[in-house]
């Protein structure tokens, strides 16, 4: 322990003055190397503690290489080389290409699991002082991981040069870590245990659990407790995370339901072809990058920015003519509207097919929305919280133009009593065509957003437009405030039946609760109420 | 009585119906069995087997016009029902193969020995016998329909909201019967028949003899839809199709109505789908489709919905137009086709062609009355 702590001392102050110590390290590491010749694993294991321990800048490379497979040995010349991806040897001790002829008798230095252990936790203790803050990060939850005795001195000399308290407060957990595993005072093991316990996350869980019960009460007292400290933060925190993926699943259902809440819900007309629009606009967003990338891509961080108002257009203006040559031949006849839009999503699946292909196509994430942010125990990814706020706005934005603008009013006049509507001089044709279109321009909104996160294919659209309708339908149609909750509620559902029932069965959990809600409000949670709805 | 009941049914078309395919189930097993294949009269196997897929379909469209055309409910899930009832079938045809499998496990179907199972699951017990497969062909999808329908009849779910659950319990079971552990065959689902009664499926003379049963079959239902569509109880589905309010204003239990139809749809449905599987030798989970089920109501559509003998004719014309697409350098267009007929026929055809050539002739019958009488007109049927 002496030694290790002598070594570390003089590493430290090599690492701060240099040149004049090169050739007495370069002695120890020779020593250390020598262990590597003997060919046996036992052996080369007591080279790599020595190695660890040894202090000598070249200590990394030395391990690197023997993680790799790239050191190799001469058992004649009892030399140790690392060999390059060109085959070229260079002395492992000093980092001189070897003078003189190759050695004949070279073998890999041959390692097992067991090593393979030894070494990442030797590298850990090494890098426990390298430059970069995020290398020590990793260093020290490497060492936590592995709790090697040997990296201790490193990590105590560590944790006393450390500034960043982000790197420091993970070594100190690491130490506690190690103090929990090997022999301790008492009175260290008990603040180490408050240490994991604060820590709280499936890891340290792990370690207390894999504590040996041989410890003396109170500490075993103290281990007990944090242990179920942890399960209940554990708990509470899945529970926020299937709240939040649920959350987020219930956004992406809100952008992609919101528009057939308006076509079905305001004007009655099923739209089977609805999630053909979601599609298009995914699509849309494929040809902006596309374009971006040949042209121009310095903009690509704002291809989605033009994607948006692109694919509003493009899917509205489709969604337009599709009423305009079809569903206004159709209207009061709701079952054959159905089956008209049906055919419809077929043309254009198979349309794009031919366009684009049959296969996936690659849509991009712009840089501000890759990434991830770590929340307590949850990962908040970019996207997902992009989209959630894409949804909202959609949502509000759509609410303020039904309730504020003069043809929102229209609208809803047309909703509520259409002969009475056209008799007060609002031209009802004029609004059915701008509705259709302004749901079909939110799908395709709702595809620029869906491209973030699913596989551009011309199938996209086909995987959403049930659970649209189970939202409206749940939600009720007519408002739009009954999409917003039946989405989230649909959402959060899904995803807090997902662990118990799996993926599978907890969407047909999901179909079946929906069938029985029906049978307690045939018209949703929002319906409306009055003499208009038996039409 | 019932012979009664059945005799007066039949008007002139449905005993030209009945006669046409009548004769087609047995000149088609005739010429492929007694014709040399030399002969330009032959027809080869693989067309008894297409014909035979054809009349199982024209089947399902009966079941979904008798629900459609007569008493308004579209279901989108009707394939679930002819899936349930092939399943039925498939289940008996794997008890069958027995110790010829690839495993050679007397009891345990192939799939089951793949999956390292130990024993057969309680669902399987009895399908080793024809008679209680045959019973389950029927209860399976009658029960599931007699459920469903009750809840959903029951609180008055109509219209388009209906059509759309449909569609979501065929996709739940879709999703279900992916599943390995549901203990159908998940993905693969049910194949590599061997044989059924004891007559090898592959041979031609089996093949010959379920195309002639399937006829049969279609004849029997049509006179089944007939007896109901022409009773007083038909009477009262048309009016539950035409005014569902007002029928149930009238004092009529519009639910039992619609419960009993909807039952007795998805029965036929399931005999269609057990009359398949043998026929095109496998069942899997794809059958469940929403796609298939819409696919199914668009055949009526297309020969007309409220008119038998236009579902049988538009099952068999639109599925003879893609395996005309389908099989060539078409295919990529065949969807284009397909979505073009939904639209041009709810636009331009919602009579169907059936509907449609009935239309002329009333029309053309009309004329001719009122040139010889100058008489009253009679009144054209409510759509």
């Amino acid at each position: 322990m002496r030694f290790c702590r002598a070594c570390l001392v003089a590493l430290i102050v090599a690492l701060c003055f240099a040149p004049g110590w090169e050739t007495a390290r370069a002695a120890s590491v020779a020593d250390a190397i020598a262990h590597f010749t003997a060919d046996d694993f036992s052996e080369t294991l007591t080279g790599i503690k020595a190695i660890a321990s040894s202090g000598d800048p070249r200590a990394e490379t030395i391990l690197r290489a023997l993680q790799d497979g790239q050191l190799q040995f001469s058992a004649e010349r009892k030399a140790v080389y690392i060999k390059d991806n060109s085959g070229k040897l260079t002395d492992a001790a000093t980092g001189q290409p070897i003078s003189g002829d190759a050695p004949a008798d070279t073998d890999n230095v041959r390692i097992n699991n067991r090593l393979r252990g030894a070494i990442d936790a030797a590298l850990g203790g090494l890098t426990l002082l390298a430059k970069s803050p995020a290398t020590r990060y990793d260093a020290a939850q490497a060492v936590f991981k592995s709790r090697q005795a040997s990296a201790l001195p490193t990590l105590v000399a560590a944790i006393a040069n450390e500034q960043d308290p982000k790197v420091k407060h993970a070594m100190q957990e690491a130490r506690a870590a190690i103090i929990l595993s090997g022999a301790a005072s008492d009175q260290d093991k008990l603040a180490a245990v408050e240490i994991i316990r604060q820590r709280g996350d499936q890891d340290s869980l792990g370690l207390l659990a894999s504590l040996p019960t041989n410890m003396s009460a109170t500490v075993m007292k103290r281990v007990t407790a944090a242990i179920n400290t942890i399960k209940n933060r554990l708990a509470l925190w899945e529970a926020v995370q299937n709240a939040w993926y649920g959350i987020s699943l219930g956004s992406v259902l809100l952008l992609a339901a919101i528009g057939l809440a308006i076509t079905f819900g305001v004007m009655g007309v099923i739209n089977m072809a609805h999630g053909e629009m979601v599609m298009l606009g995914a699509y849309v967003t494929f040809v902006v990058q596309d374009i971006i990338r040949a042209n121009d891509p310095a903009l690509f961080d704002y291809s989605l920015a033009i994607a948006i108002p692109a694919s509003f257009l493009v899917a509205g203006g489709v969604g337009i003519l599709i009423e305009r040559c079809i569903i206004r031949f159709l209207y009061g006849r709701p079952l054959e509207t159905l089956l008209a839009t049906w055919g419809l999503s077929l043309i254009l699946q198979q349309a794009v097919r031919t366009a684009f292909g049959p296969n996936n196509r690659e849509v991009g994430n712009p840089s501000w929305m890759s990434g991830a942010v770590d929340v307590g125990g949850i990962t908040i990814t970019y996207n997902r919280l992009w989209i959630i706020c894409f949804a909202i706005a959609v949502f509000i934005a759509l609410l303020a133009l039904l309730r504020f603008t003069r043809f929102g009013l229209e609208m809803r006049a047309v909703t509520q009593n259409r002969s009475m509507a056209a008799s007060m001089g609002i031209r009802t044709s004029r609004v059915d065509a701008l509705t259709f279109g302004l749901g079909s321009g939110v799908a395709g909104m709702a595809g620029v957003a869906l491209s973030q996160i699913d596989n551009v294919s011309p199938n996209l659209g086909q995987g959403y437009i049930i659970d649209s309708f189970m939202v409206v339908v749940f939600g009720g149609v007519g408002n739009l405030w009954g999409t917003l909750v039946g989405s989230f509620v649909l959402g959060i559902a899904n995803k807090f039946l997902e662990p118990y029932a799996g993926a599978v069965l907890g969407k047909i959990a999901i179909l079946v609760l929906i069938i029985l809600f029906i049978q307690k409000r045939p018209r949703g949670m929002f319906a409306l109420k009055g003499r208009a709805i038996e039409a | 009585m019932t012979p009664h009941i059945l005799i007066r049914s039949l008007d002139r078309g449905a005993i030209v119906f009945l006669s046409a395919v009548a004769c087609i189930a047995i000149v088609v097993p005739v010429l492929n069995l007694a014709m040399p294949p030399t002969s330009a009269l032959y027809v080869p196997t693989y067309l008894v087997a297409l014909f035979g897929k054809y009349a199982c379909y024209a089947l399902l469209a009966l079941s979904i016009d008798l629900i459609w055309g007569y008493c308004g409910i579209l279901s989108l899930g009707h394939g679930a029902f002819f899936a349930l009832g092939g399943y039925a079938m498939g289940m008996y045809l794997m008890r069958q193969i027995g110790t010829r499998g690839v495993y050679a496990n007397p009891i345990l179907p192939d799939f089951m020995v793949f999956l390292n199972w130990k024993q057969l699951p309680v669902s399987w017990y009895g399908f080793q016998y024809f008679p209680y497969a045959a019973l389950m062909v029927l209860v399976v999808p009658g029960v599931l329909a007699f459920v469903f329908g009750w809840f959903a009849f029951r609180s008055r779910v109509t219209g388009v909201y209906l059509s759309i659950i449909t569609q979501a319990l065929t996709f739940a079971l879709m999703l279900g019967f992916f599943r390995n552990n549901f203990g159908f065959g998940g993905n693969n689902g049910l194949t590599d028949f061997k044989d059924i009664l004891g007559f090898s499926v592959q041979a031609e003379t089996t093949r010959n003899a379920l195309f002639s049963i399937s006829c049969v079959a279609i004849m029997i239902s049509f006179l089944l839809c007939r007896a109901i569509i022409t009773s007083k109880f038909g009477k009262v589905l048309i009016a539950i199709r035409d005014a569902e309010a007002r029928t149930r204003f009238l004092g009529y239990r519009v639910e039992s109505y619609k419960l009993f139809v909807f039952t007795l749809s998805a029965c036929m449905a399931g005999v269609a789908g057990a009359l398949y599987v043998p026929q095109v030798g496998i069942i899997n989970p794809s059958e469940f489709a929403p796609a298939n089920s819409i696919e199914a109501v668009i055949w009526v559509a297309v020969g007309g919905r409220g008119t038998l003998t236009g579902a049988v004719i538009g099952a068999v014309l639109v599925n003879y137009a893609k395996t005309y697409f389908t099989s060539g350098f078409l295919a990529a267009y065949w969807l284009f086709v397909l979505g073009a007929l939904f639209i041009l026929v709810t636009l331009l055809l919602p009579r169907g062609v059936v509907g449609t050539l009935r239309q002329w002739n009333a029309l053309r019958r009309d004329r001719a009355s009122a040139a010889a009488e100058d008489g009253v007109r009679e009144p054209l049927p409510a759509e």
